[in-house]
């Protein structure tokens, strides 16, 4: 009884929270839970404005594609978002880091690669040396997307 | 069995603390979802009569702490060095820094006093400070910009704002700061005030300055749109501009009446607005070295940002000097007003995706170009004042030296509508390159023909 009542309020309180803060909308591929912290309405509103938004979601880009390395980036983001909304302590504007910035580039990659796989593959080069995004800062969510 | 007590009361404070943990979390994630829901809480009814902005941050305290923080002391390269608000005192004299400003003053209350900015909070204040007030009669026109004054103009024009306004701008100053209302209360209390911008209601950013409201209209007609109303026609963007242009802007006391007046009717081009001063004849004082009767610019940030790239791209004064922050869940536009440079994540970032770093370089090699023509443009001013007194020391007529005094108009015009200008070239830096261009033309001119009257003589 004692223990019971000594697990059950914490696991009743963490489920409760988890349900009010929405937590399995992190568990679909709804773009729609990417804004639930209104942090990146800027590039949600930019992406439903966008020429990707028939073809790719927040998730397309955004995670890896191959199971473990999709979950443990899921893993990281959410532990990252929640830990510096919660504190309030990122600076602004928000900015993708390296590590996420490859995520992306392997994703442009993997879906525009009929196109440039010529350009991609060119002999002699590192394939990571060739960053989509330097020139097309503006796909998906900005200027052109 | 005393093991078994210890590992329970251990277990107890560790559940007990990942509940104490997950009951916060839970607040947390509570009060963001309540921050999101409402923008404010109307706690007090704010009016047209609710001039004082600590009843507005009631309702607004993040908007009001920032507009708060317009008290506080800036610096940066150009601009606003000096103790400033720091000890209180007023800031940094531009005239000992610049010796060429007292020169091309000469004879005009700006020779005495001229100092660097300090924030909206000292709007009333500093001008009350400044010699230019406290040793030379000024016109109760200053209200319309240094004071939050729409009581006043509704009270003197019995309701009538314009009347009231155009009543006031006559008055001397005092007189006009010192009114009173039926119940003797003061009707000037403060700087610059939250009701200047927002219409009490709704909050809509709105523009009040009559002065404003008339230049805008002349300057729409000019462009083929009659009878323009800012309030009604202009768009949510263009009056994040229209509130800063209430006030950043060239202007001139018209008339005996003394009525502030914006200098638009003709377009906001430096030309433009110099061809307007001729047509109408005016002049702001007789130059007290050369006898030449000159304009007087001042800060006409409004005008020069029009010329600019950030204008022609749709950026309005507000998106840089007063970006977007996030507070918690909520988006709320800073109130602390200030150069950009100071912040230049929020002001440059959200559109130029470069390091600051990099950012501050391309503002300040802007910045340092400019200075640097205008010293010279300064120095070719001095030159020409030098030669035009020599002349009028060597006996020149005037008659002979007309030509001169027509060049010494038209260049300390120009210099002075630069110089005035608040941003150290950046609103506009082509297009105050190329007024410096004929300033430096226009003040080698004006050398050349006062050595031409010397010689005739």
């Amino acid at each position: 009884m004692f223990f019971a009542c000594l697990l059950g309020i914490p696991a009743g309180v963490g489920a409760f929270t988890f349900v009010y803060a929405k937590g399995f909308s992190y568990l679909s591929t709804d773009p729609r839970a990417c804004v639930n912290c209104h942090v990146m309405n800027a590039q949600y509103d930019a992406w439903r404005m966008s020429g990707h938004r028939h073809t790719a979601t927040c998730v397309e880009c955004h995670l890896p594609h191959t199971g473990l390395a999709k979950w443990l980036a899921k893993a990281d983001h959410g532990f990252r978002h929640s830990a510096a909304f919660t504190l309030q302590n990122f600076k602004e504007p928000i900015e993708i880091t390296p590590r996420d910035r490859e995520i992306v580039r392997v994703n442009c990659v993997r879906c525009h690669d009929g196109l440039v796989h010529a350009i991609a593959d060119a002999p002699g080069r590192n394939a990571g040396a060739l960053d989509c995004m330097h020139c097309h800062a503006g796909a998906g969510h900005g200027a052109g997307g | 069995m005393k093991r078994g007590w210890l590992l329970g009361v251990l277990g107890l404070v560790g559940v007990a603390g990942v509940t104490v943990l997950l009951l916060a979390l839970l607040t947390n994630i509570f009060e963001r979802k309540q921050e999101a829901r409402q923008a404010f809480v109307r706690l007090v009814d704010v009016t047209e009569d609710t001039l004082d902005p600590r009843v507005w941050g009631q309702n607004w305290p993040m908007q009001y702490d920032s507009y708060l923080k317009t008290a506080l002391p800036t610096t940066t390269k150009y601009g606003g060095r000096g103790l400033g608000a720091s000890d209180g005192g007023p800031a940094e004299q531009k005239l000992g820094r610049d010796p060429w400003l007292k020169r091309i003053f000469a004879g005009y209350a700006f020779s005495l006093d001229y100092r660097d900015r300090r924030g909206h909070a000292y709007a009333l204040f500093d001008q009350e400070a400044t010699r230019r007030v406290t040793e030379k009669q000024q016109p109760g026109a200053c209200i319309q910009c240094h004071a939050s004054n729409l009581a006043l103009y509704r009270f003197a024009g019995k309701g009538d704002i314009r009347k009231g306004f155009e009543q006031v701008s006559g008055m001397p100053y005092r007189d006009a700061r010192d009114m009173k209302d039926d119940k003797e209360q003061p009707l000037v209390q403060h700087s610059i005030a939250c009701i200047d911008c927002h219409e009490p209601k709704t909050m809509a950013v709105r523009v009040t300055r009559p002065g404003f409201i008339a230049g805008i209209k002349a300057l729409k007609a000019k462009q083929g749109i009659a009878d323009y109303d800012p309030n009604r026609d202009a768009s949510r963007q263009e009056m994040r501009s229209f509130v800063c242009g209430q006030c950043h802007v060239e202007y001139y006391f018209k008339g005996p009446g003394k009525v502030v007046t914006y200098p638009w009717a003709n377009g906001l081009k430096v030309e433009e607005i110099e061809a307007y001063y001729e047509r109408e004849g005016f002049t702001d004082w007789v130059h007290a070295e050369t006898g030449t009767k000159v304009l007087k610019a001042q800060h006409p940030e409004f005008e020069v940002w029009s010329q600019g790239i950030h204008a022609r791209a749709g950026v309005a004064c507000a998106d840089c000097h007063m970006p977007y922050e996030r507070v918690g869940a909520l988006k709320v536009s800073d109130h602390w007003v200030r150069s950009p440079l100071l912040n230049l994540n929020r002001a440059c970032q959200t559109c130029h995706a470069v390091p600051e770093k990099e950012l501050e370089a391309r503002v300040l090699a802007i910045q340092d170009r400019h200075h640097a023509l205008l010293q010279r443009a300064a120095r070719a001013t001095t030159d020409m004042l030098d030669v035009i007194v020599a002349a009028k020391k060597e006996g020149a007529s005037e008659a002979t030296l007309q030509a001169a005094a027509a060049q010494h108009r038209k260049a300390q015009w120009r210099l002075d509508y630069v110089a005035a200008e608040n941003s150290m070239g950046f609103h506009a830096p082509q297009e105050l390159a190329r007024i410096l261009g004929e300033v430096i033309d226009h003040a080698r001119q004006g050398q050349l023909e006062a050595e031409r009257a010397m010689r005739k003589k």
